[in-house]
């Protein structure tokens, strides 16, 4: 722009972010602080894997692993993955895909960066009270009786949950009513079509899991016998309440990580989309089939057998969706022009990945083999391949692709690209021997295991310090372009969606005049 | 090679088969690998192949105009389908025979808690590990006395959640003689990778000859203590006198002053607790003795017997 006036510098100080309506400031605080809660949920990761080391006590106590398993796990689902892509990534994004000036509610949206806060200020608060030690999925009656600071946890993830349902409730209105003028349903980019789908879920599921946090916190602090058996209760009605939500959660990580896996196809392909209607509903079947797959974590849990065969099948349907889309992005790239700048390389490391966590999704809904595998390491190996293979894959190319609209500079593409290789590799090689670990039967949570476990955890741990040094590498490659990288042309990749219309970085209400809208959004020719 | 790697993932890395069971599970997981391995090198492979060969050569590339394929997308929304389906229906069937419980089995109760397995027979007879007669269907009438835990015989390819307040039940047939490992698979705080066990499948002969064997039959809880009480004698005298670590005589009811400065009367938590955790609550005076813990080779029953033992040294 003319008069070097954008959305970083029009206002200045901590105060004018702190109190920021822009949807664009708003999503560079939720980016921070996700990155922050990354760093704290990677040092747990470490911790665990180093422990893991070898058998038997390596640096740490039981107690201290069980307590590095259940820091990890929540910090990473509730803190980084479920806010990662919507709320920071489509925070920024979406207004600029739908050619508007900013979300439908602008101060529901500062309120719901101040809930996420609120929420972790309350889950680190029990660190005071000597932690928590359940695992991030809470199970009864241990979460009862566990003398800790497991209710903070709890009321962080209570809280945490509003977060998510204002942002959902945000996109939604906002995509219903400020795209701009020519914009129709079937001309929105596909990444809109993940958030809205994920915005259903939200608003849908969280509730649920909000009711069932204040169940437990209600039954630690006064003794009301939801869960407890020993009160009348029933602990196995909480992992029913609990996947209820967390389930459709897992789509919440994922399907917004898929919308930006398109985006990264076309725009790096330089070609239309392969399959755009049938990417778009497969968002909408996944999203509407998650509500009705909760069962698949209980097949072993007491519930009858019917049961377990009726989720079983219903998991099957959501495994033609998501195939349907794997096959489109591959078809995309026929006859395309493939650019390996690290947005692609992520993309397609996403689809290597997601394509293993997806099969092995497949065995794990297999009733008979579940039995056998679940809660072993195989599970840990299948859901790091969709979740870290997915989803951070997804945030990681996201970023680097929309890193020159978002700061207005350039990263360096060389040390970019270096981080992406040590990330994949160092991936394969932590999660890929957990696929054996858990055929071989060893249970996952586990403190210490049996030394013919050993050399695989050995590789694995290995894997993660790679891992690790890759992201360590990744923050340096970001920092140093937000404050010195090369000034950003406005659409640096030649990209046809409305984001690229606009100046790099966006002036304060994203477009000088709204832009009208004549054509799809992957309109190559 | 991939006939290699395929075989080698779904038949060496699986545990030993233990019963029928564990063999028709691992036919259906090796279809499984196979199905996978195959869509995985199709998936992969495709995208490696068109990402290279179409690669960037010029910034001015014209690229194809393809937006869908309504042949191509039924067919790869079809064939996943049925491929799915016939997994699904085939797993329904291995399930059902998993979860319907033969009407002749063998019963064995098992009871979980933090952190050890115990089981007992209908002669009487209670034990640490499960033993059971070969070739025989067993039935496990399982439950938990405090949280949720899970038995699973990763030989037998069987798993089942043990919950507190209820019954769950688990069946197997063992084929072949031998120790399988016995794991808790559902997390359950501090020892919960040491909750194990084993099931030793022995023959009919062997097994009849081991409910007979029952060394504590007949007798009363303090003669089980008494008897068990040779594994303690290394370390404790009956008399109050100190050897490595206290005399257990008159200890009961007294007041125990810890290194920490904290203090408890010696009641059963107390002793039972010192017998499989004992370096929480270390004595004044004995500053680095290490006694050994007794988790996971001792049954409810011996420790029970243990402490009424203790309670009449006087």
């Amino acid at each position: 722009m003319s008069d070097g006036k954008n959305y970083l510098n029009h206002e200045s100080g901590l105060w004018s972010w702190l109190t920021t309506l822009d949807h664009k400031r708003i999503g560079i605080m939720y980016m921070i602080s996700v990155m922050g809660f990354f760093l704290i949920g990677g040092i747990f990761a470490m911790l665990i894997r180093t422990e893991l080391f070898t058998a038997g006590p390596t640096i740490m106590s039981a107690d201290q692993y069980n307590q590095a398993m259940t820091f990890h796990g929540a910090i990473m689902v509730f803190m980084v993955i479920i806010p990662g892509i919507p709320a920071f990534l489509g925070n920024f994004i979406l207004p600029l895909h739908l050619g508007a000036k900013d979300v439908a509610f602008p101060r529901v949206n500062l309120l719901s960066w101040y809930c996420l806060m609120v929420g972790a200020i309350l889950a680190f608060v029990s660190l005071i009270y000597n932690g928590a030690d359940t695992g991030w999925t809470f199970y009864t009656p241990y979460s009862i009786q566990t003398d800790n600071g497991t209710t903070w946890v709890v009321a962080g993830a209570f809280f945490m949950g509003f977060s998510s349902v204002l942002t959902g409730l945000n996109f939604i209105v906002t995509t219903h009513k400020l795209r701009a003028p020519g914009m129709t349903i079937w001309r929105l980019p596909l990444f809109i079509w993940g958030l809205y789908s994920t915005a259903v879920i939200q608003i849908l599921a969280t509730p649920v899991l909000a009711i069932t946090l204040l169940l437990l916190i209600a039954e630690r602090t006064l003794g009301v016998g939801i869960f407890d058996p020993n009160l009348g209760g029933d602990p196995v009605l909480f992992q029913h309440f609990f996947w209820f939500y967390s389930h459709p959660a897992v789509y919440i990580m994922i399907l917004p990580a898929m919308g930006v896996v398109s985006e990264l196809i076309t725009a790096f392909s330089r070609k239309v989309i392969f399959g755009y209607k049938a990417i778009a509903l497969s968002s909408v079947g996944i999203a509407a089939v998650s509500f009705f797959v909760w069962g698949h974590h209980l097949f072993v849990s007491g519930q009858s057998t019917l049961t377990g065969v009726v989720f079983s099948f219903i998991t099957m349907l959501v495994g033609v969706p998501t195939a349907i889309k794997t096959f489109n992005w591959v078809a995309t790239l026929y006859k395309g022009s493939i650019n390996f700048a690290s947005p692609m390389l992520y993309a397609l490391g996403f689809l290597f990945l997601f394509t293993i966590g997806g099969v092995t999704g497949i065995i794990l809904a297999v009733t008979a083999v579940d039995v056998h595998f679940h809660d072993t390491y195989f599970v840990v190996a299948h859901f790091h391949y969709v979740m870290v293979g997915g989803t951070l894959m997804a945030i990681m190319g996201g970023i680097y692709y929309w890193f020159p609209k978002i700061f207005g500079r350039m990263y360096n593409e060389f040390w970019a690209r270096i981080t992406f290789v040590l990330i994949f590799v160092g991936f394969n090689v932590t999660f890929f021997p957990q696929f054996v670990l858990g055929a071989m039967g060893m249970p996952r949570r586990y403190y210490d295991y049996l030394p013919a476990f050993e050399s695989l955890n050995k590789i694995s741990t290995v894997g993660a310090w790679t891992i690790g040094i890759g992201f360590l590498i990744a923050l340096v490659v970001i920092i140093r372009g937000v404050f010195w990288g090369e000034k950003a042309p406005d659409n640096p990749w030649g990209a046809k969606t409305l984001e690229w219309q606009t100046s790099s970085p966006p002036p304060h209400e994203n477009f000088l005049t709204t832009p009208t809208v004549t054509a799809g959004p992957y309109e190559y020719r | 090679m991939f006939i290699w790697a395929a075989e080698a993932a779904a038949q060496s890395f699986m545990p030993p088969q233990g019963t029928k069971i564990a063999e028709n599970v691992d036919s259906l997981y090796s279809f499984l690998v196979w199905a996978s391995l195959i869509s995985s090198i199709l998936v992969i492979g495709g995208m490696t192949y068109f990402a290279i060969k179409y690669r960037r050569k010029t910034a001015t590339d014209k690229t194809a105009y393809i937006p869908h394929n309504a042949l191509l997308e039924f067919l790869w929304s079809f064939i996943p389908f049925v491929i799915f389906m016939v997994v699904f229906g085939w797993g329904w069937y291995v399930f059902h025979q998993m979860r319907t419980m033969p009407k002749n089995a063998l019963e064995v109760h098992v009871t979980g808690q933090k952190w050890n397995w115990s089981f007992k027979y209908k002669s009487g007879r209670t034990s640490r590990t499960l033993v059971v007669p070969a070739g025989e269907p067993v039935k496990l009438i399982m439950t938990s006395k405090d949280v949720i835990h899970s038995f699973y015989v990763p030989a037998f390819r069987i798993k089942q959640d043990v919950i507190p307040g209820r019954y769950t039940a688990l069946w197997f047939e063992a084929e072949k003689l031998g120790t399988f490992h016995v794991f808790c698979t559902e997390y359950c705080g501090t020892s919960h990778s040491e909750m194990l066990s084993k099931v030793e499948v022995k023959s009919r002969a062997d097994y009849d000859q081991w409910l007979l064997n029952d060394p504590y039959k007949g007798l009363t809880p303090i003669e089980i203590g008494k008897k068990y009480f040779t594994a303690c004698t290394a370390c404790h005298n009956i008399t109050d006198q100190r050897l490595v670590g206290p005399g257990l005589a008159g200890l009961f009811g007294k007041e125990r002053v810890f290194v920490d400065g904290s203090t408890a009367i010696a009641d059963e938590t107390y002793i039972r607790n010192s017998i499989l955790n004992p370096q929480s609550q270390v004595v004044e005076g004995y500053e680095g003795i290490v006694m050994t813990s007794f988790q996971g080779q001792i049954s409810e029953e011996e420790i029970l017997g243990v402490i009424e033992y203790i309670k009449s040294l006087k």
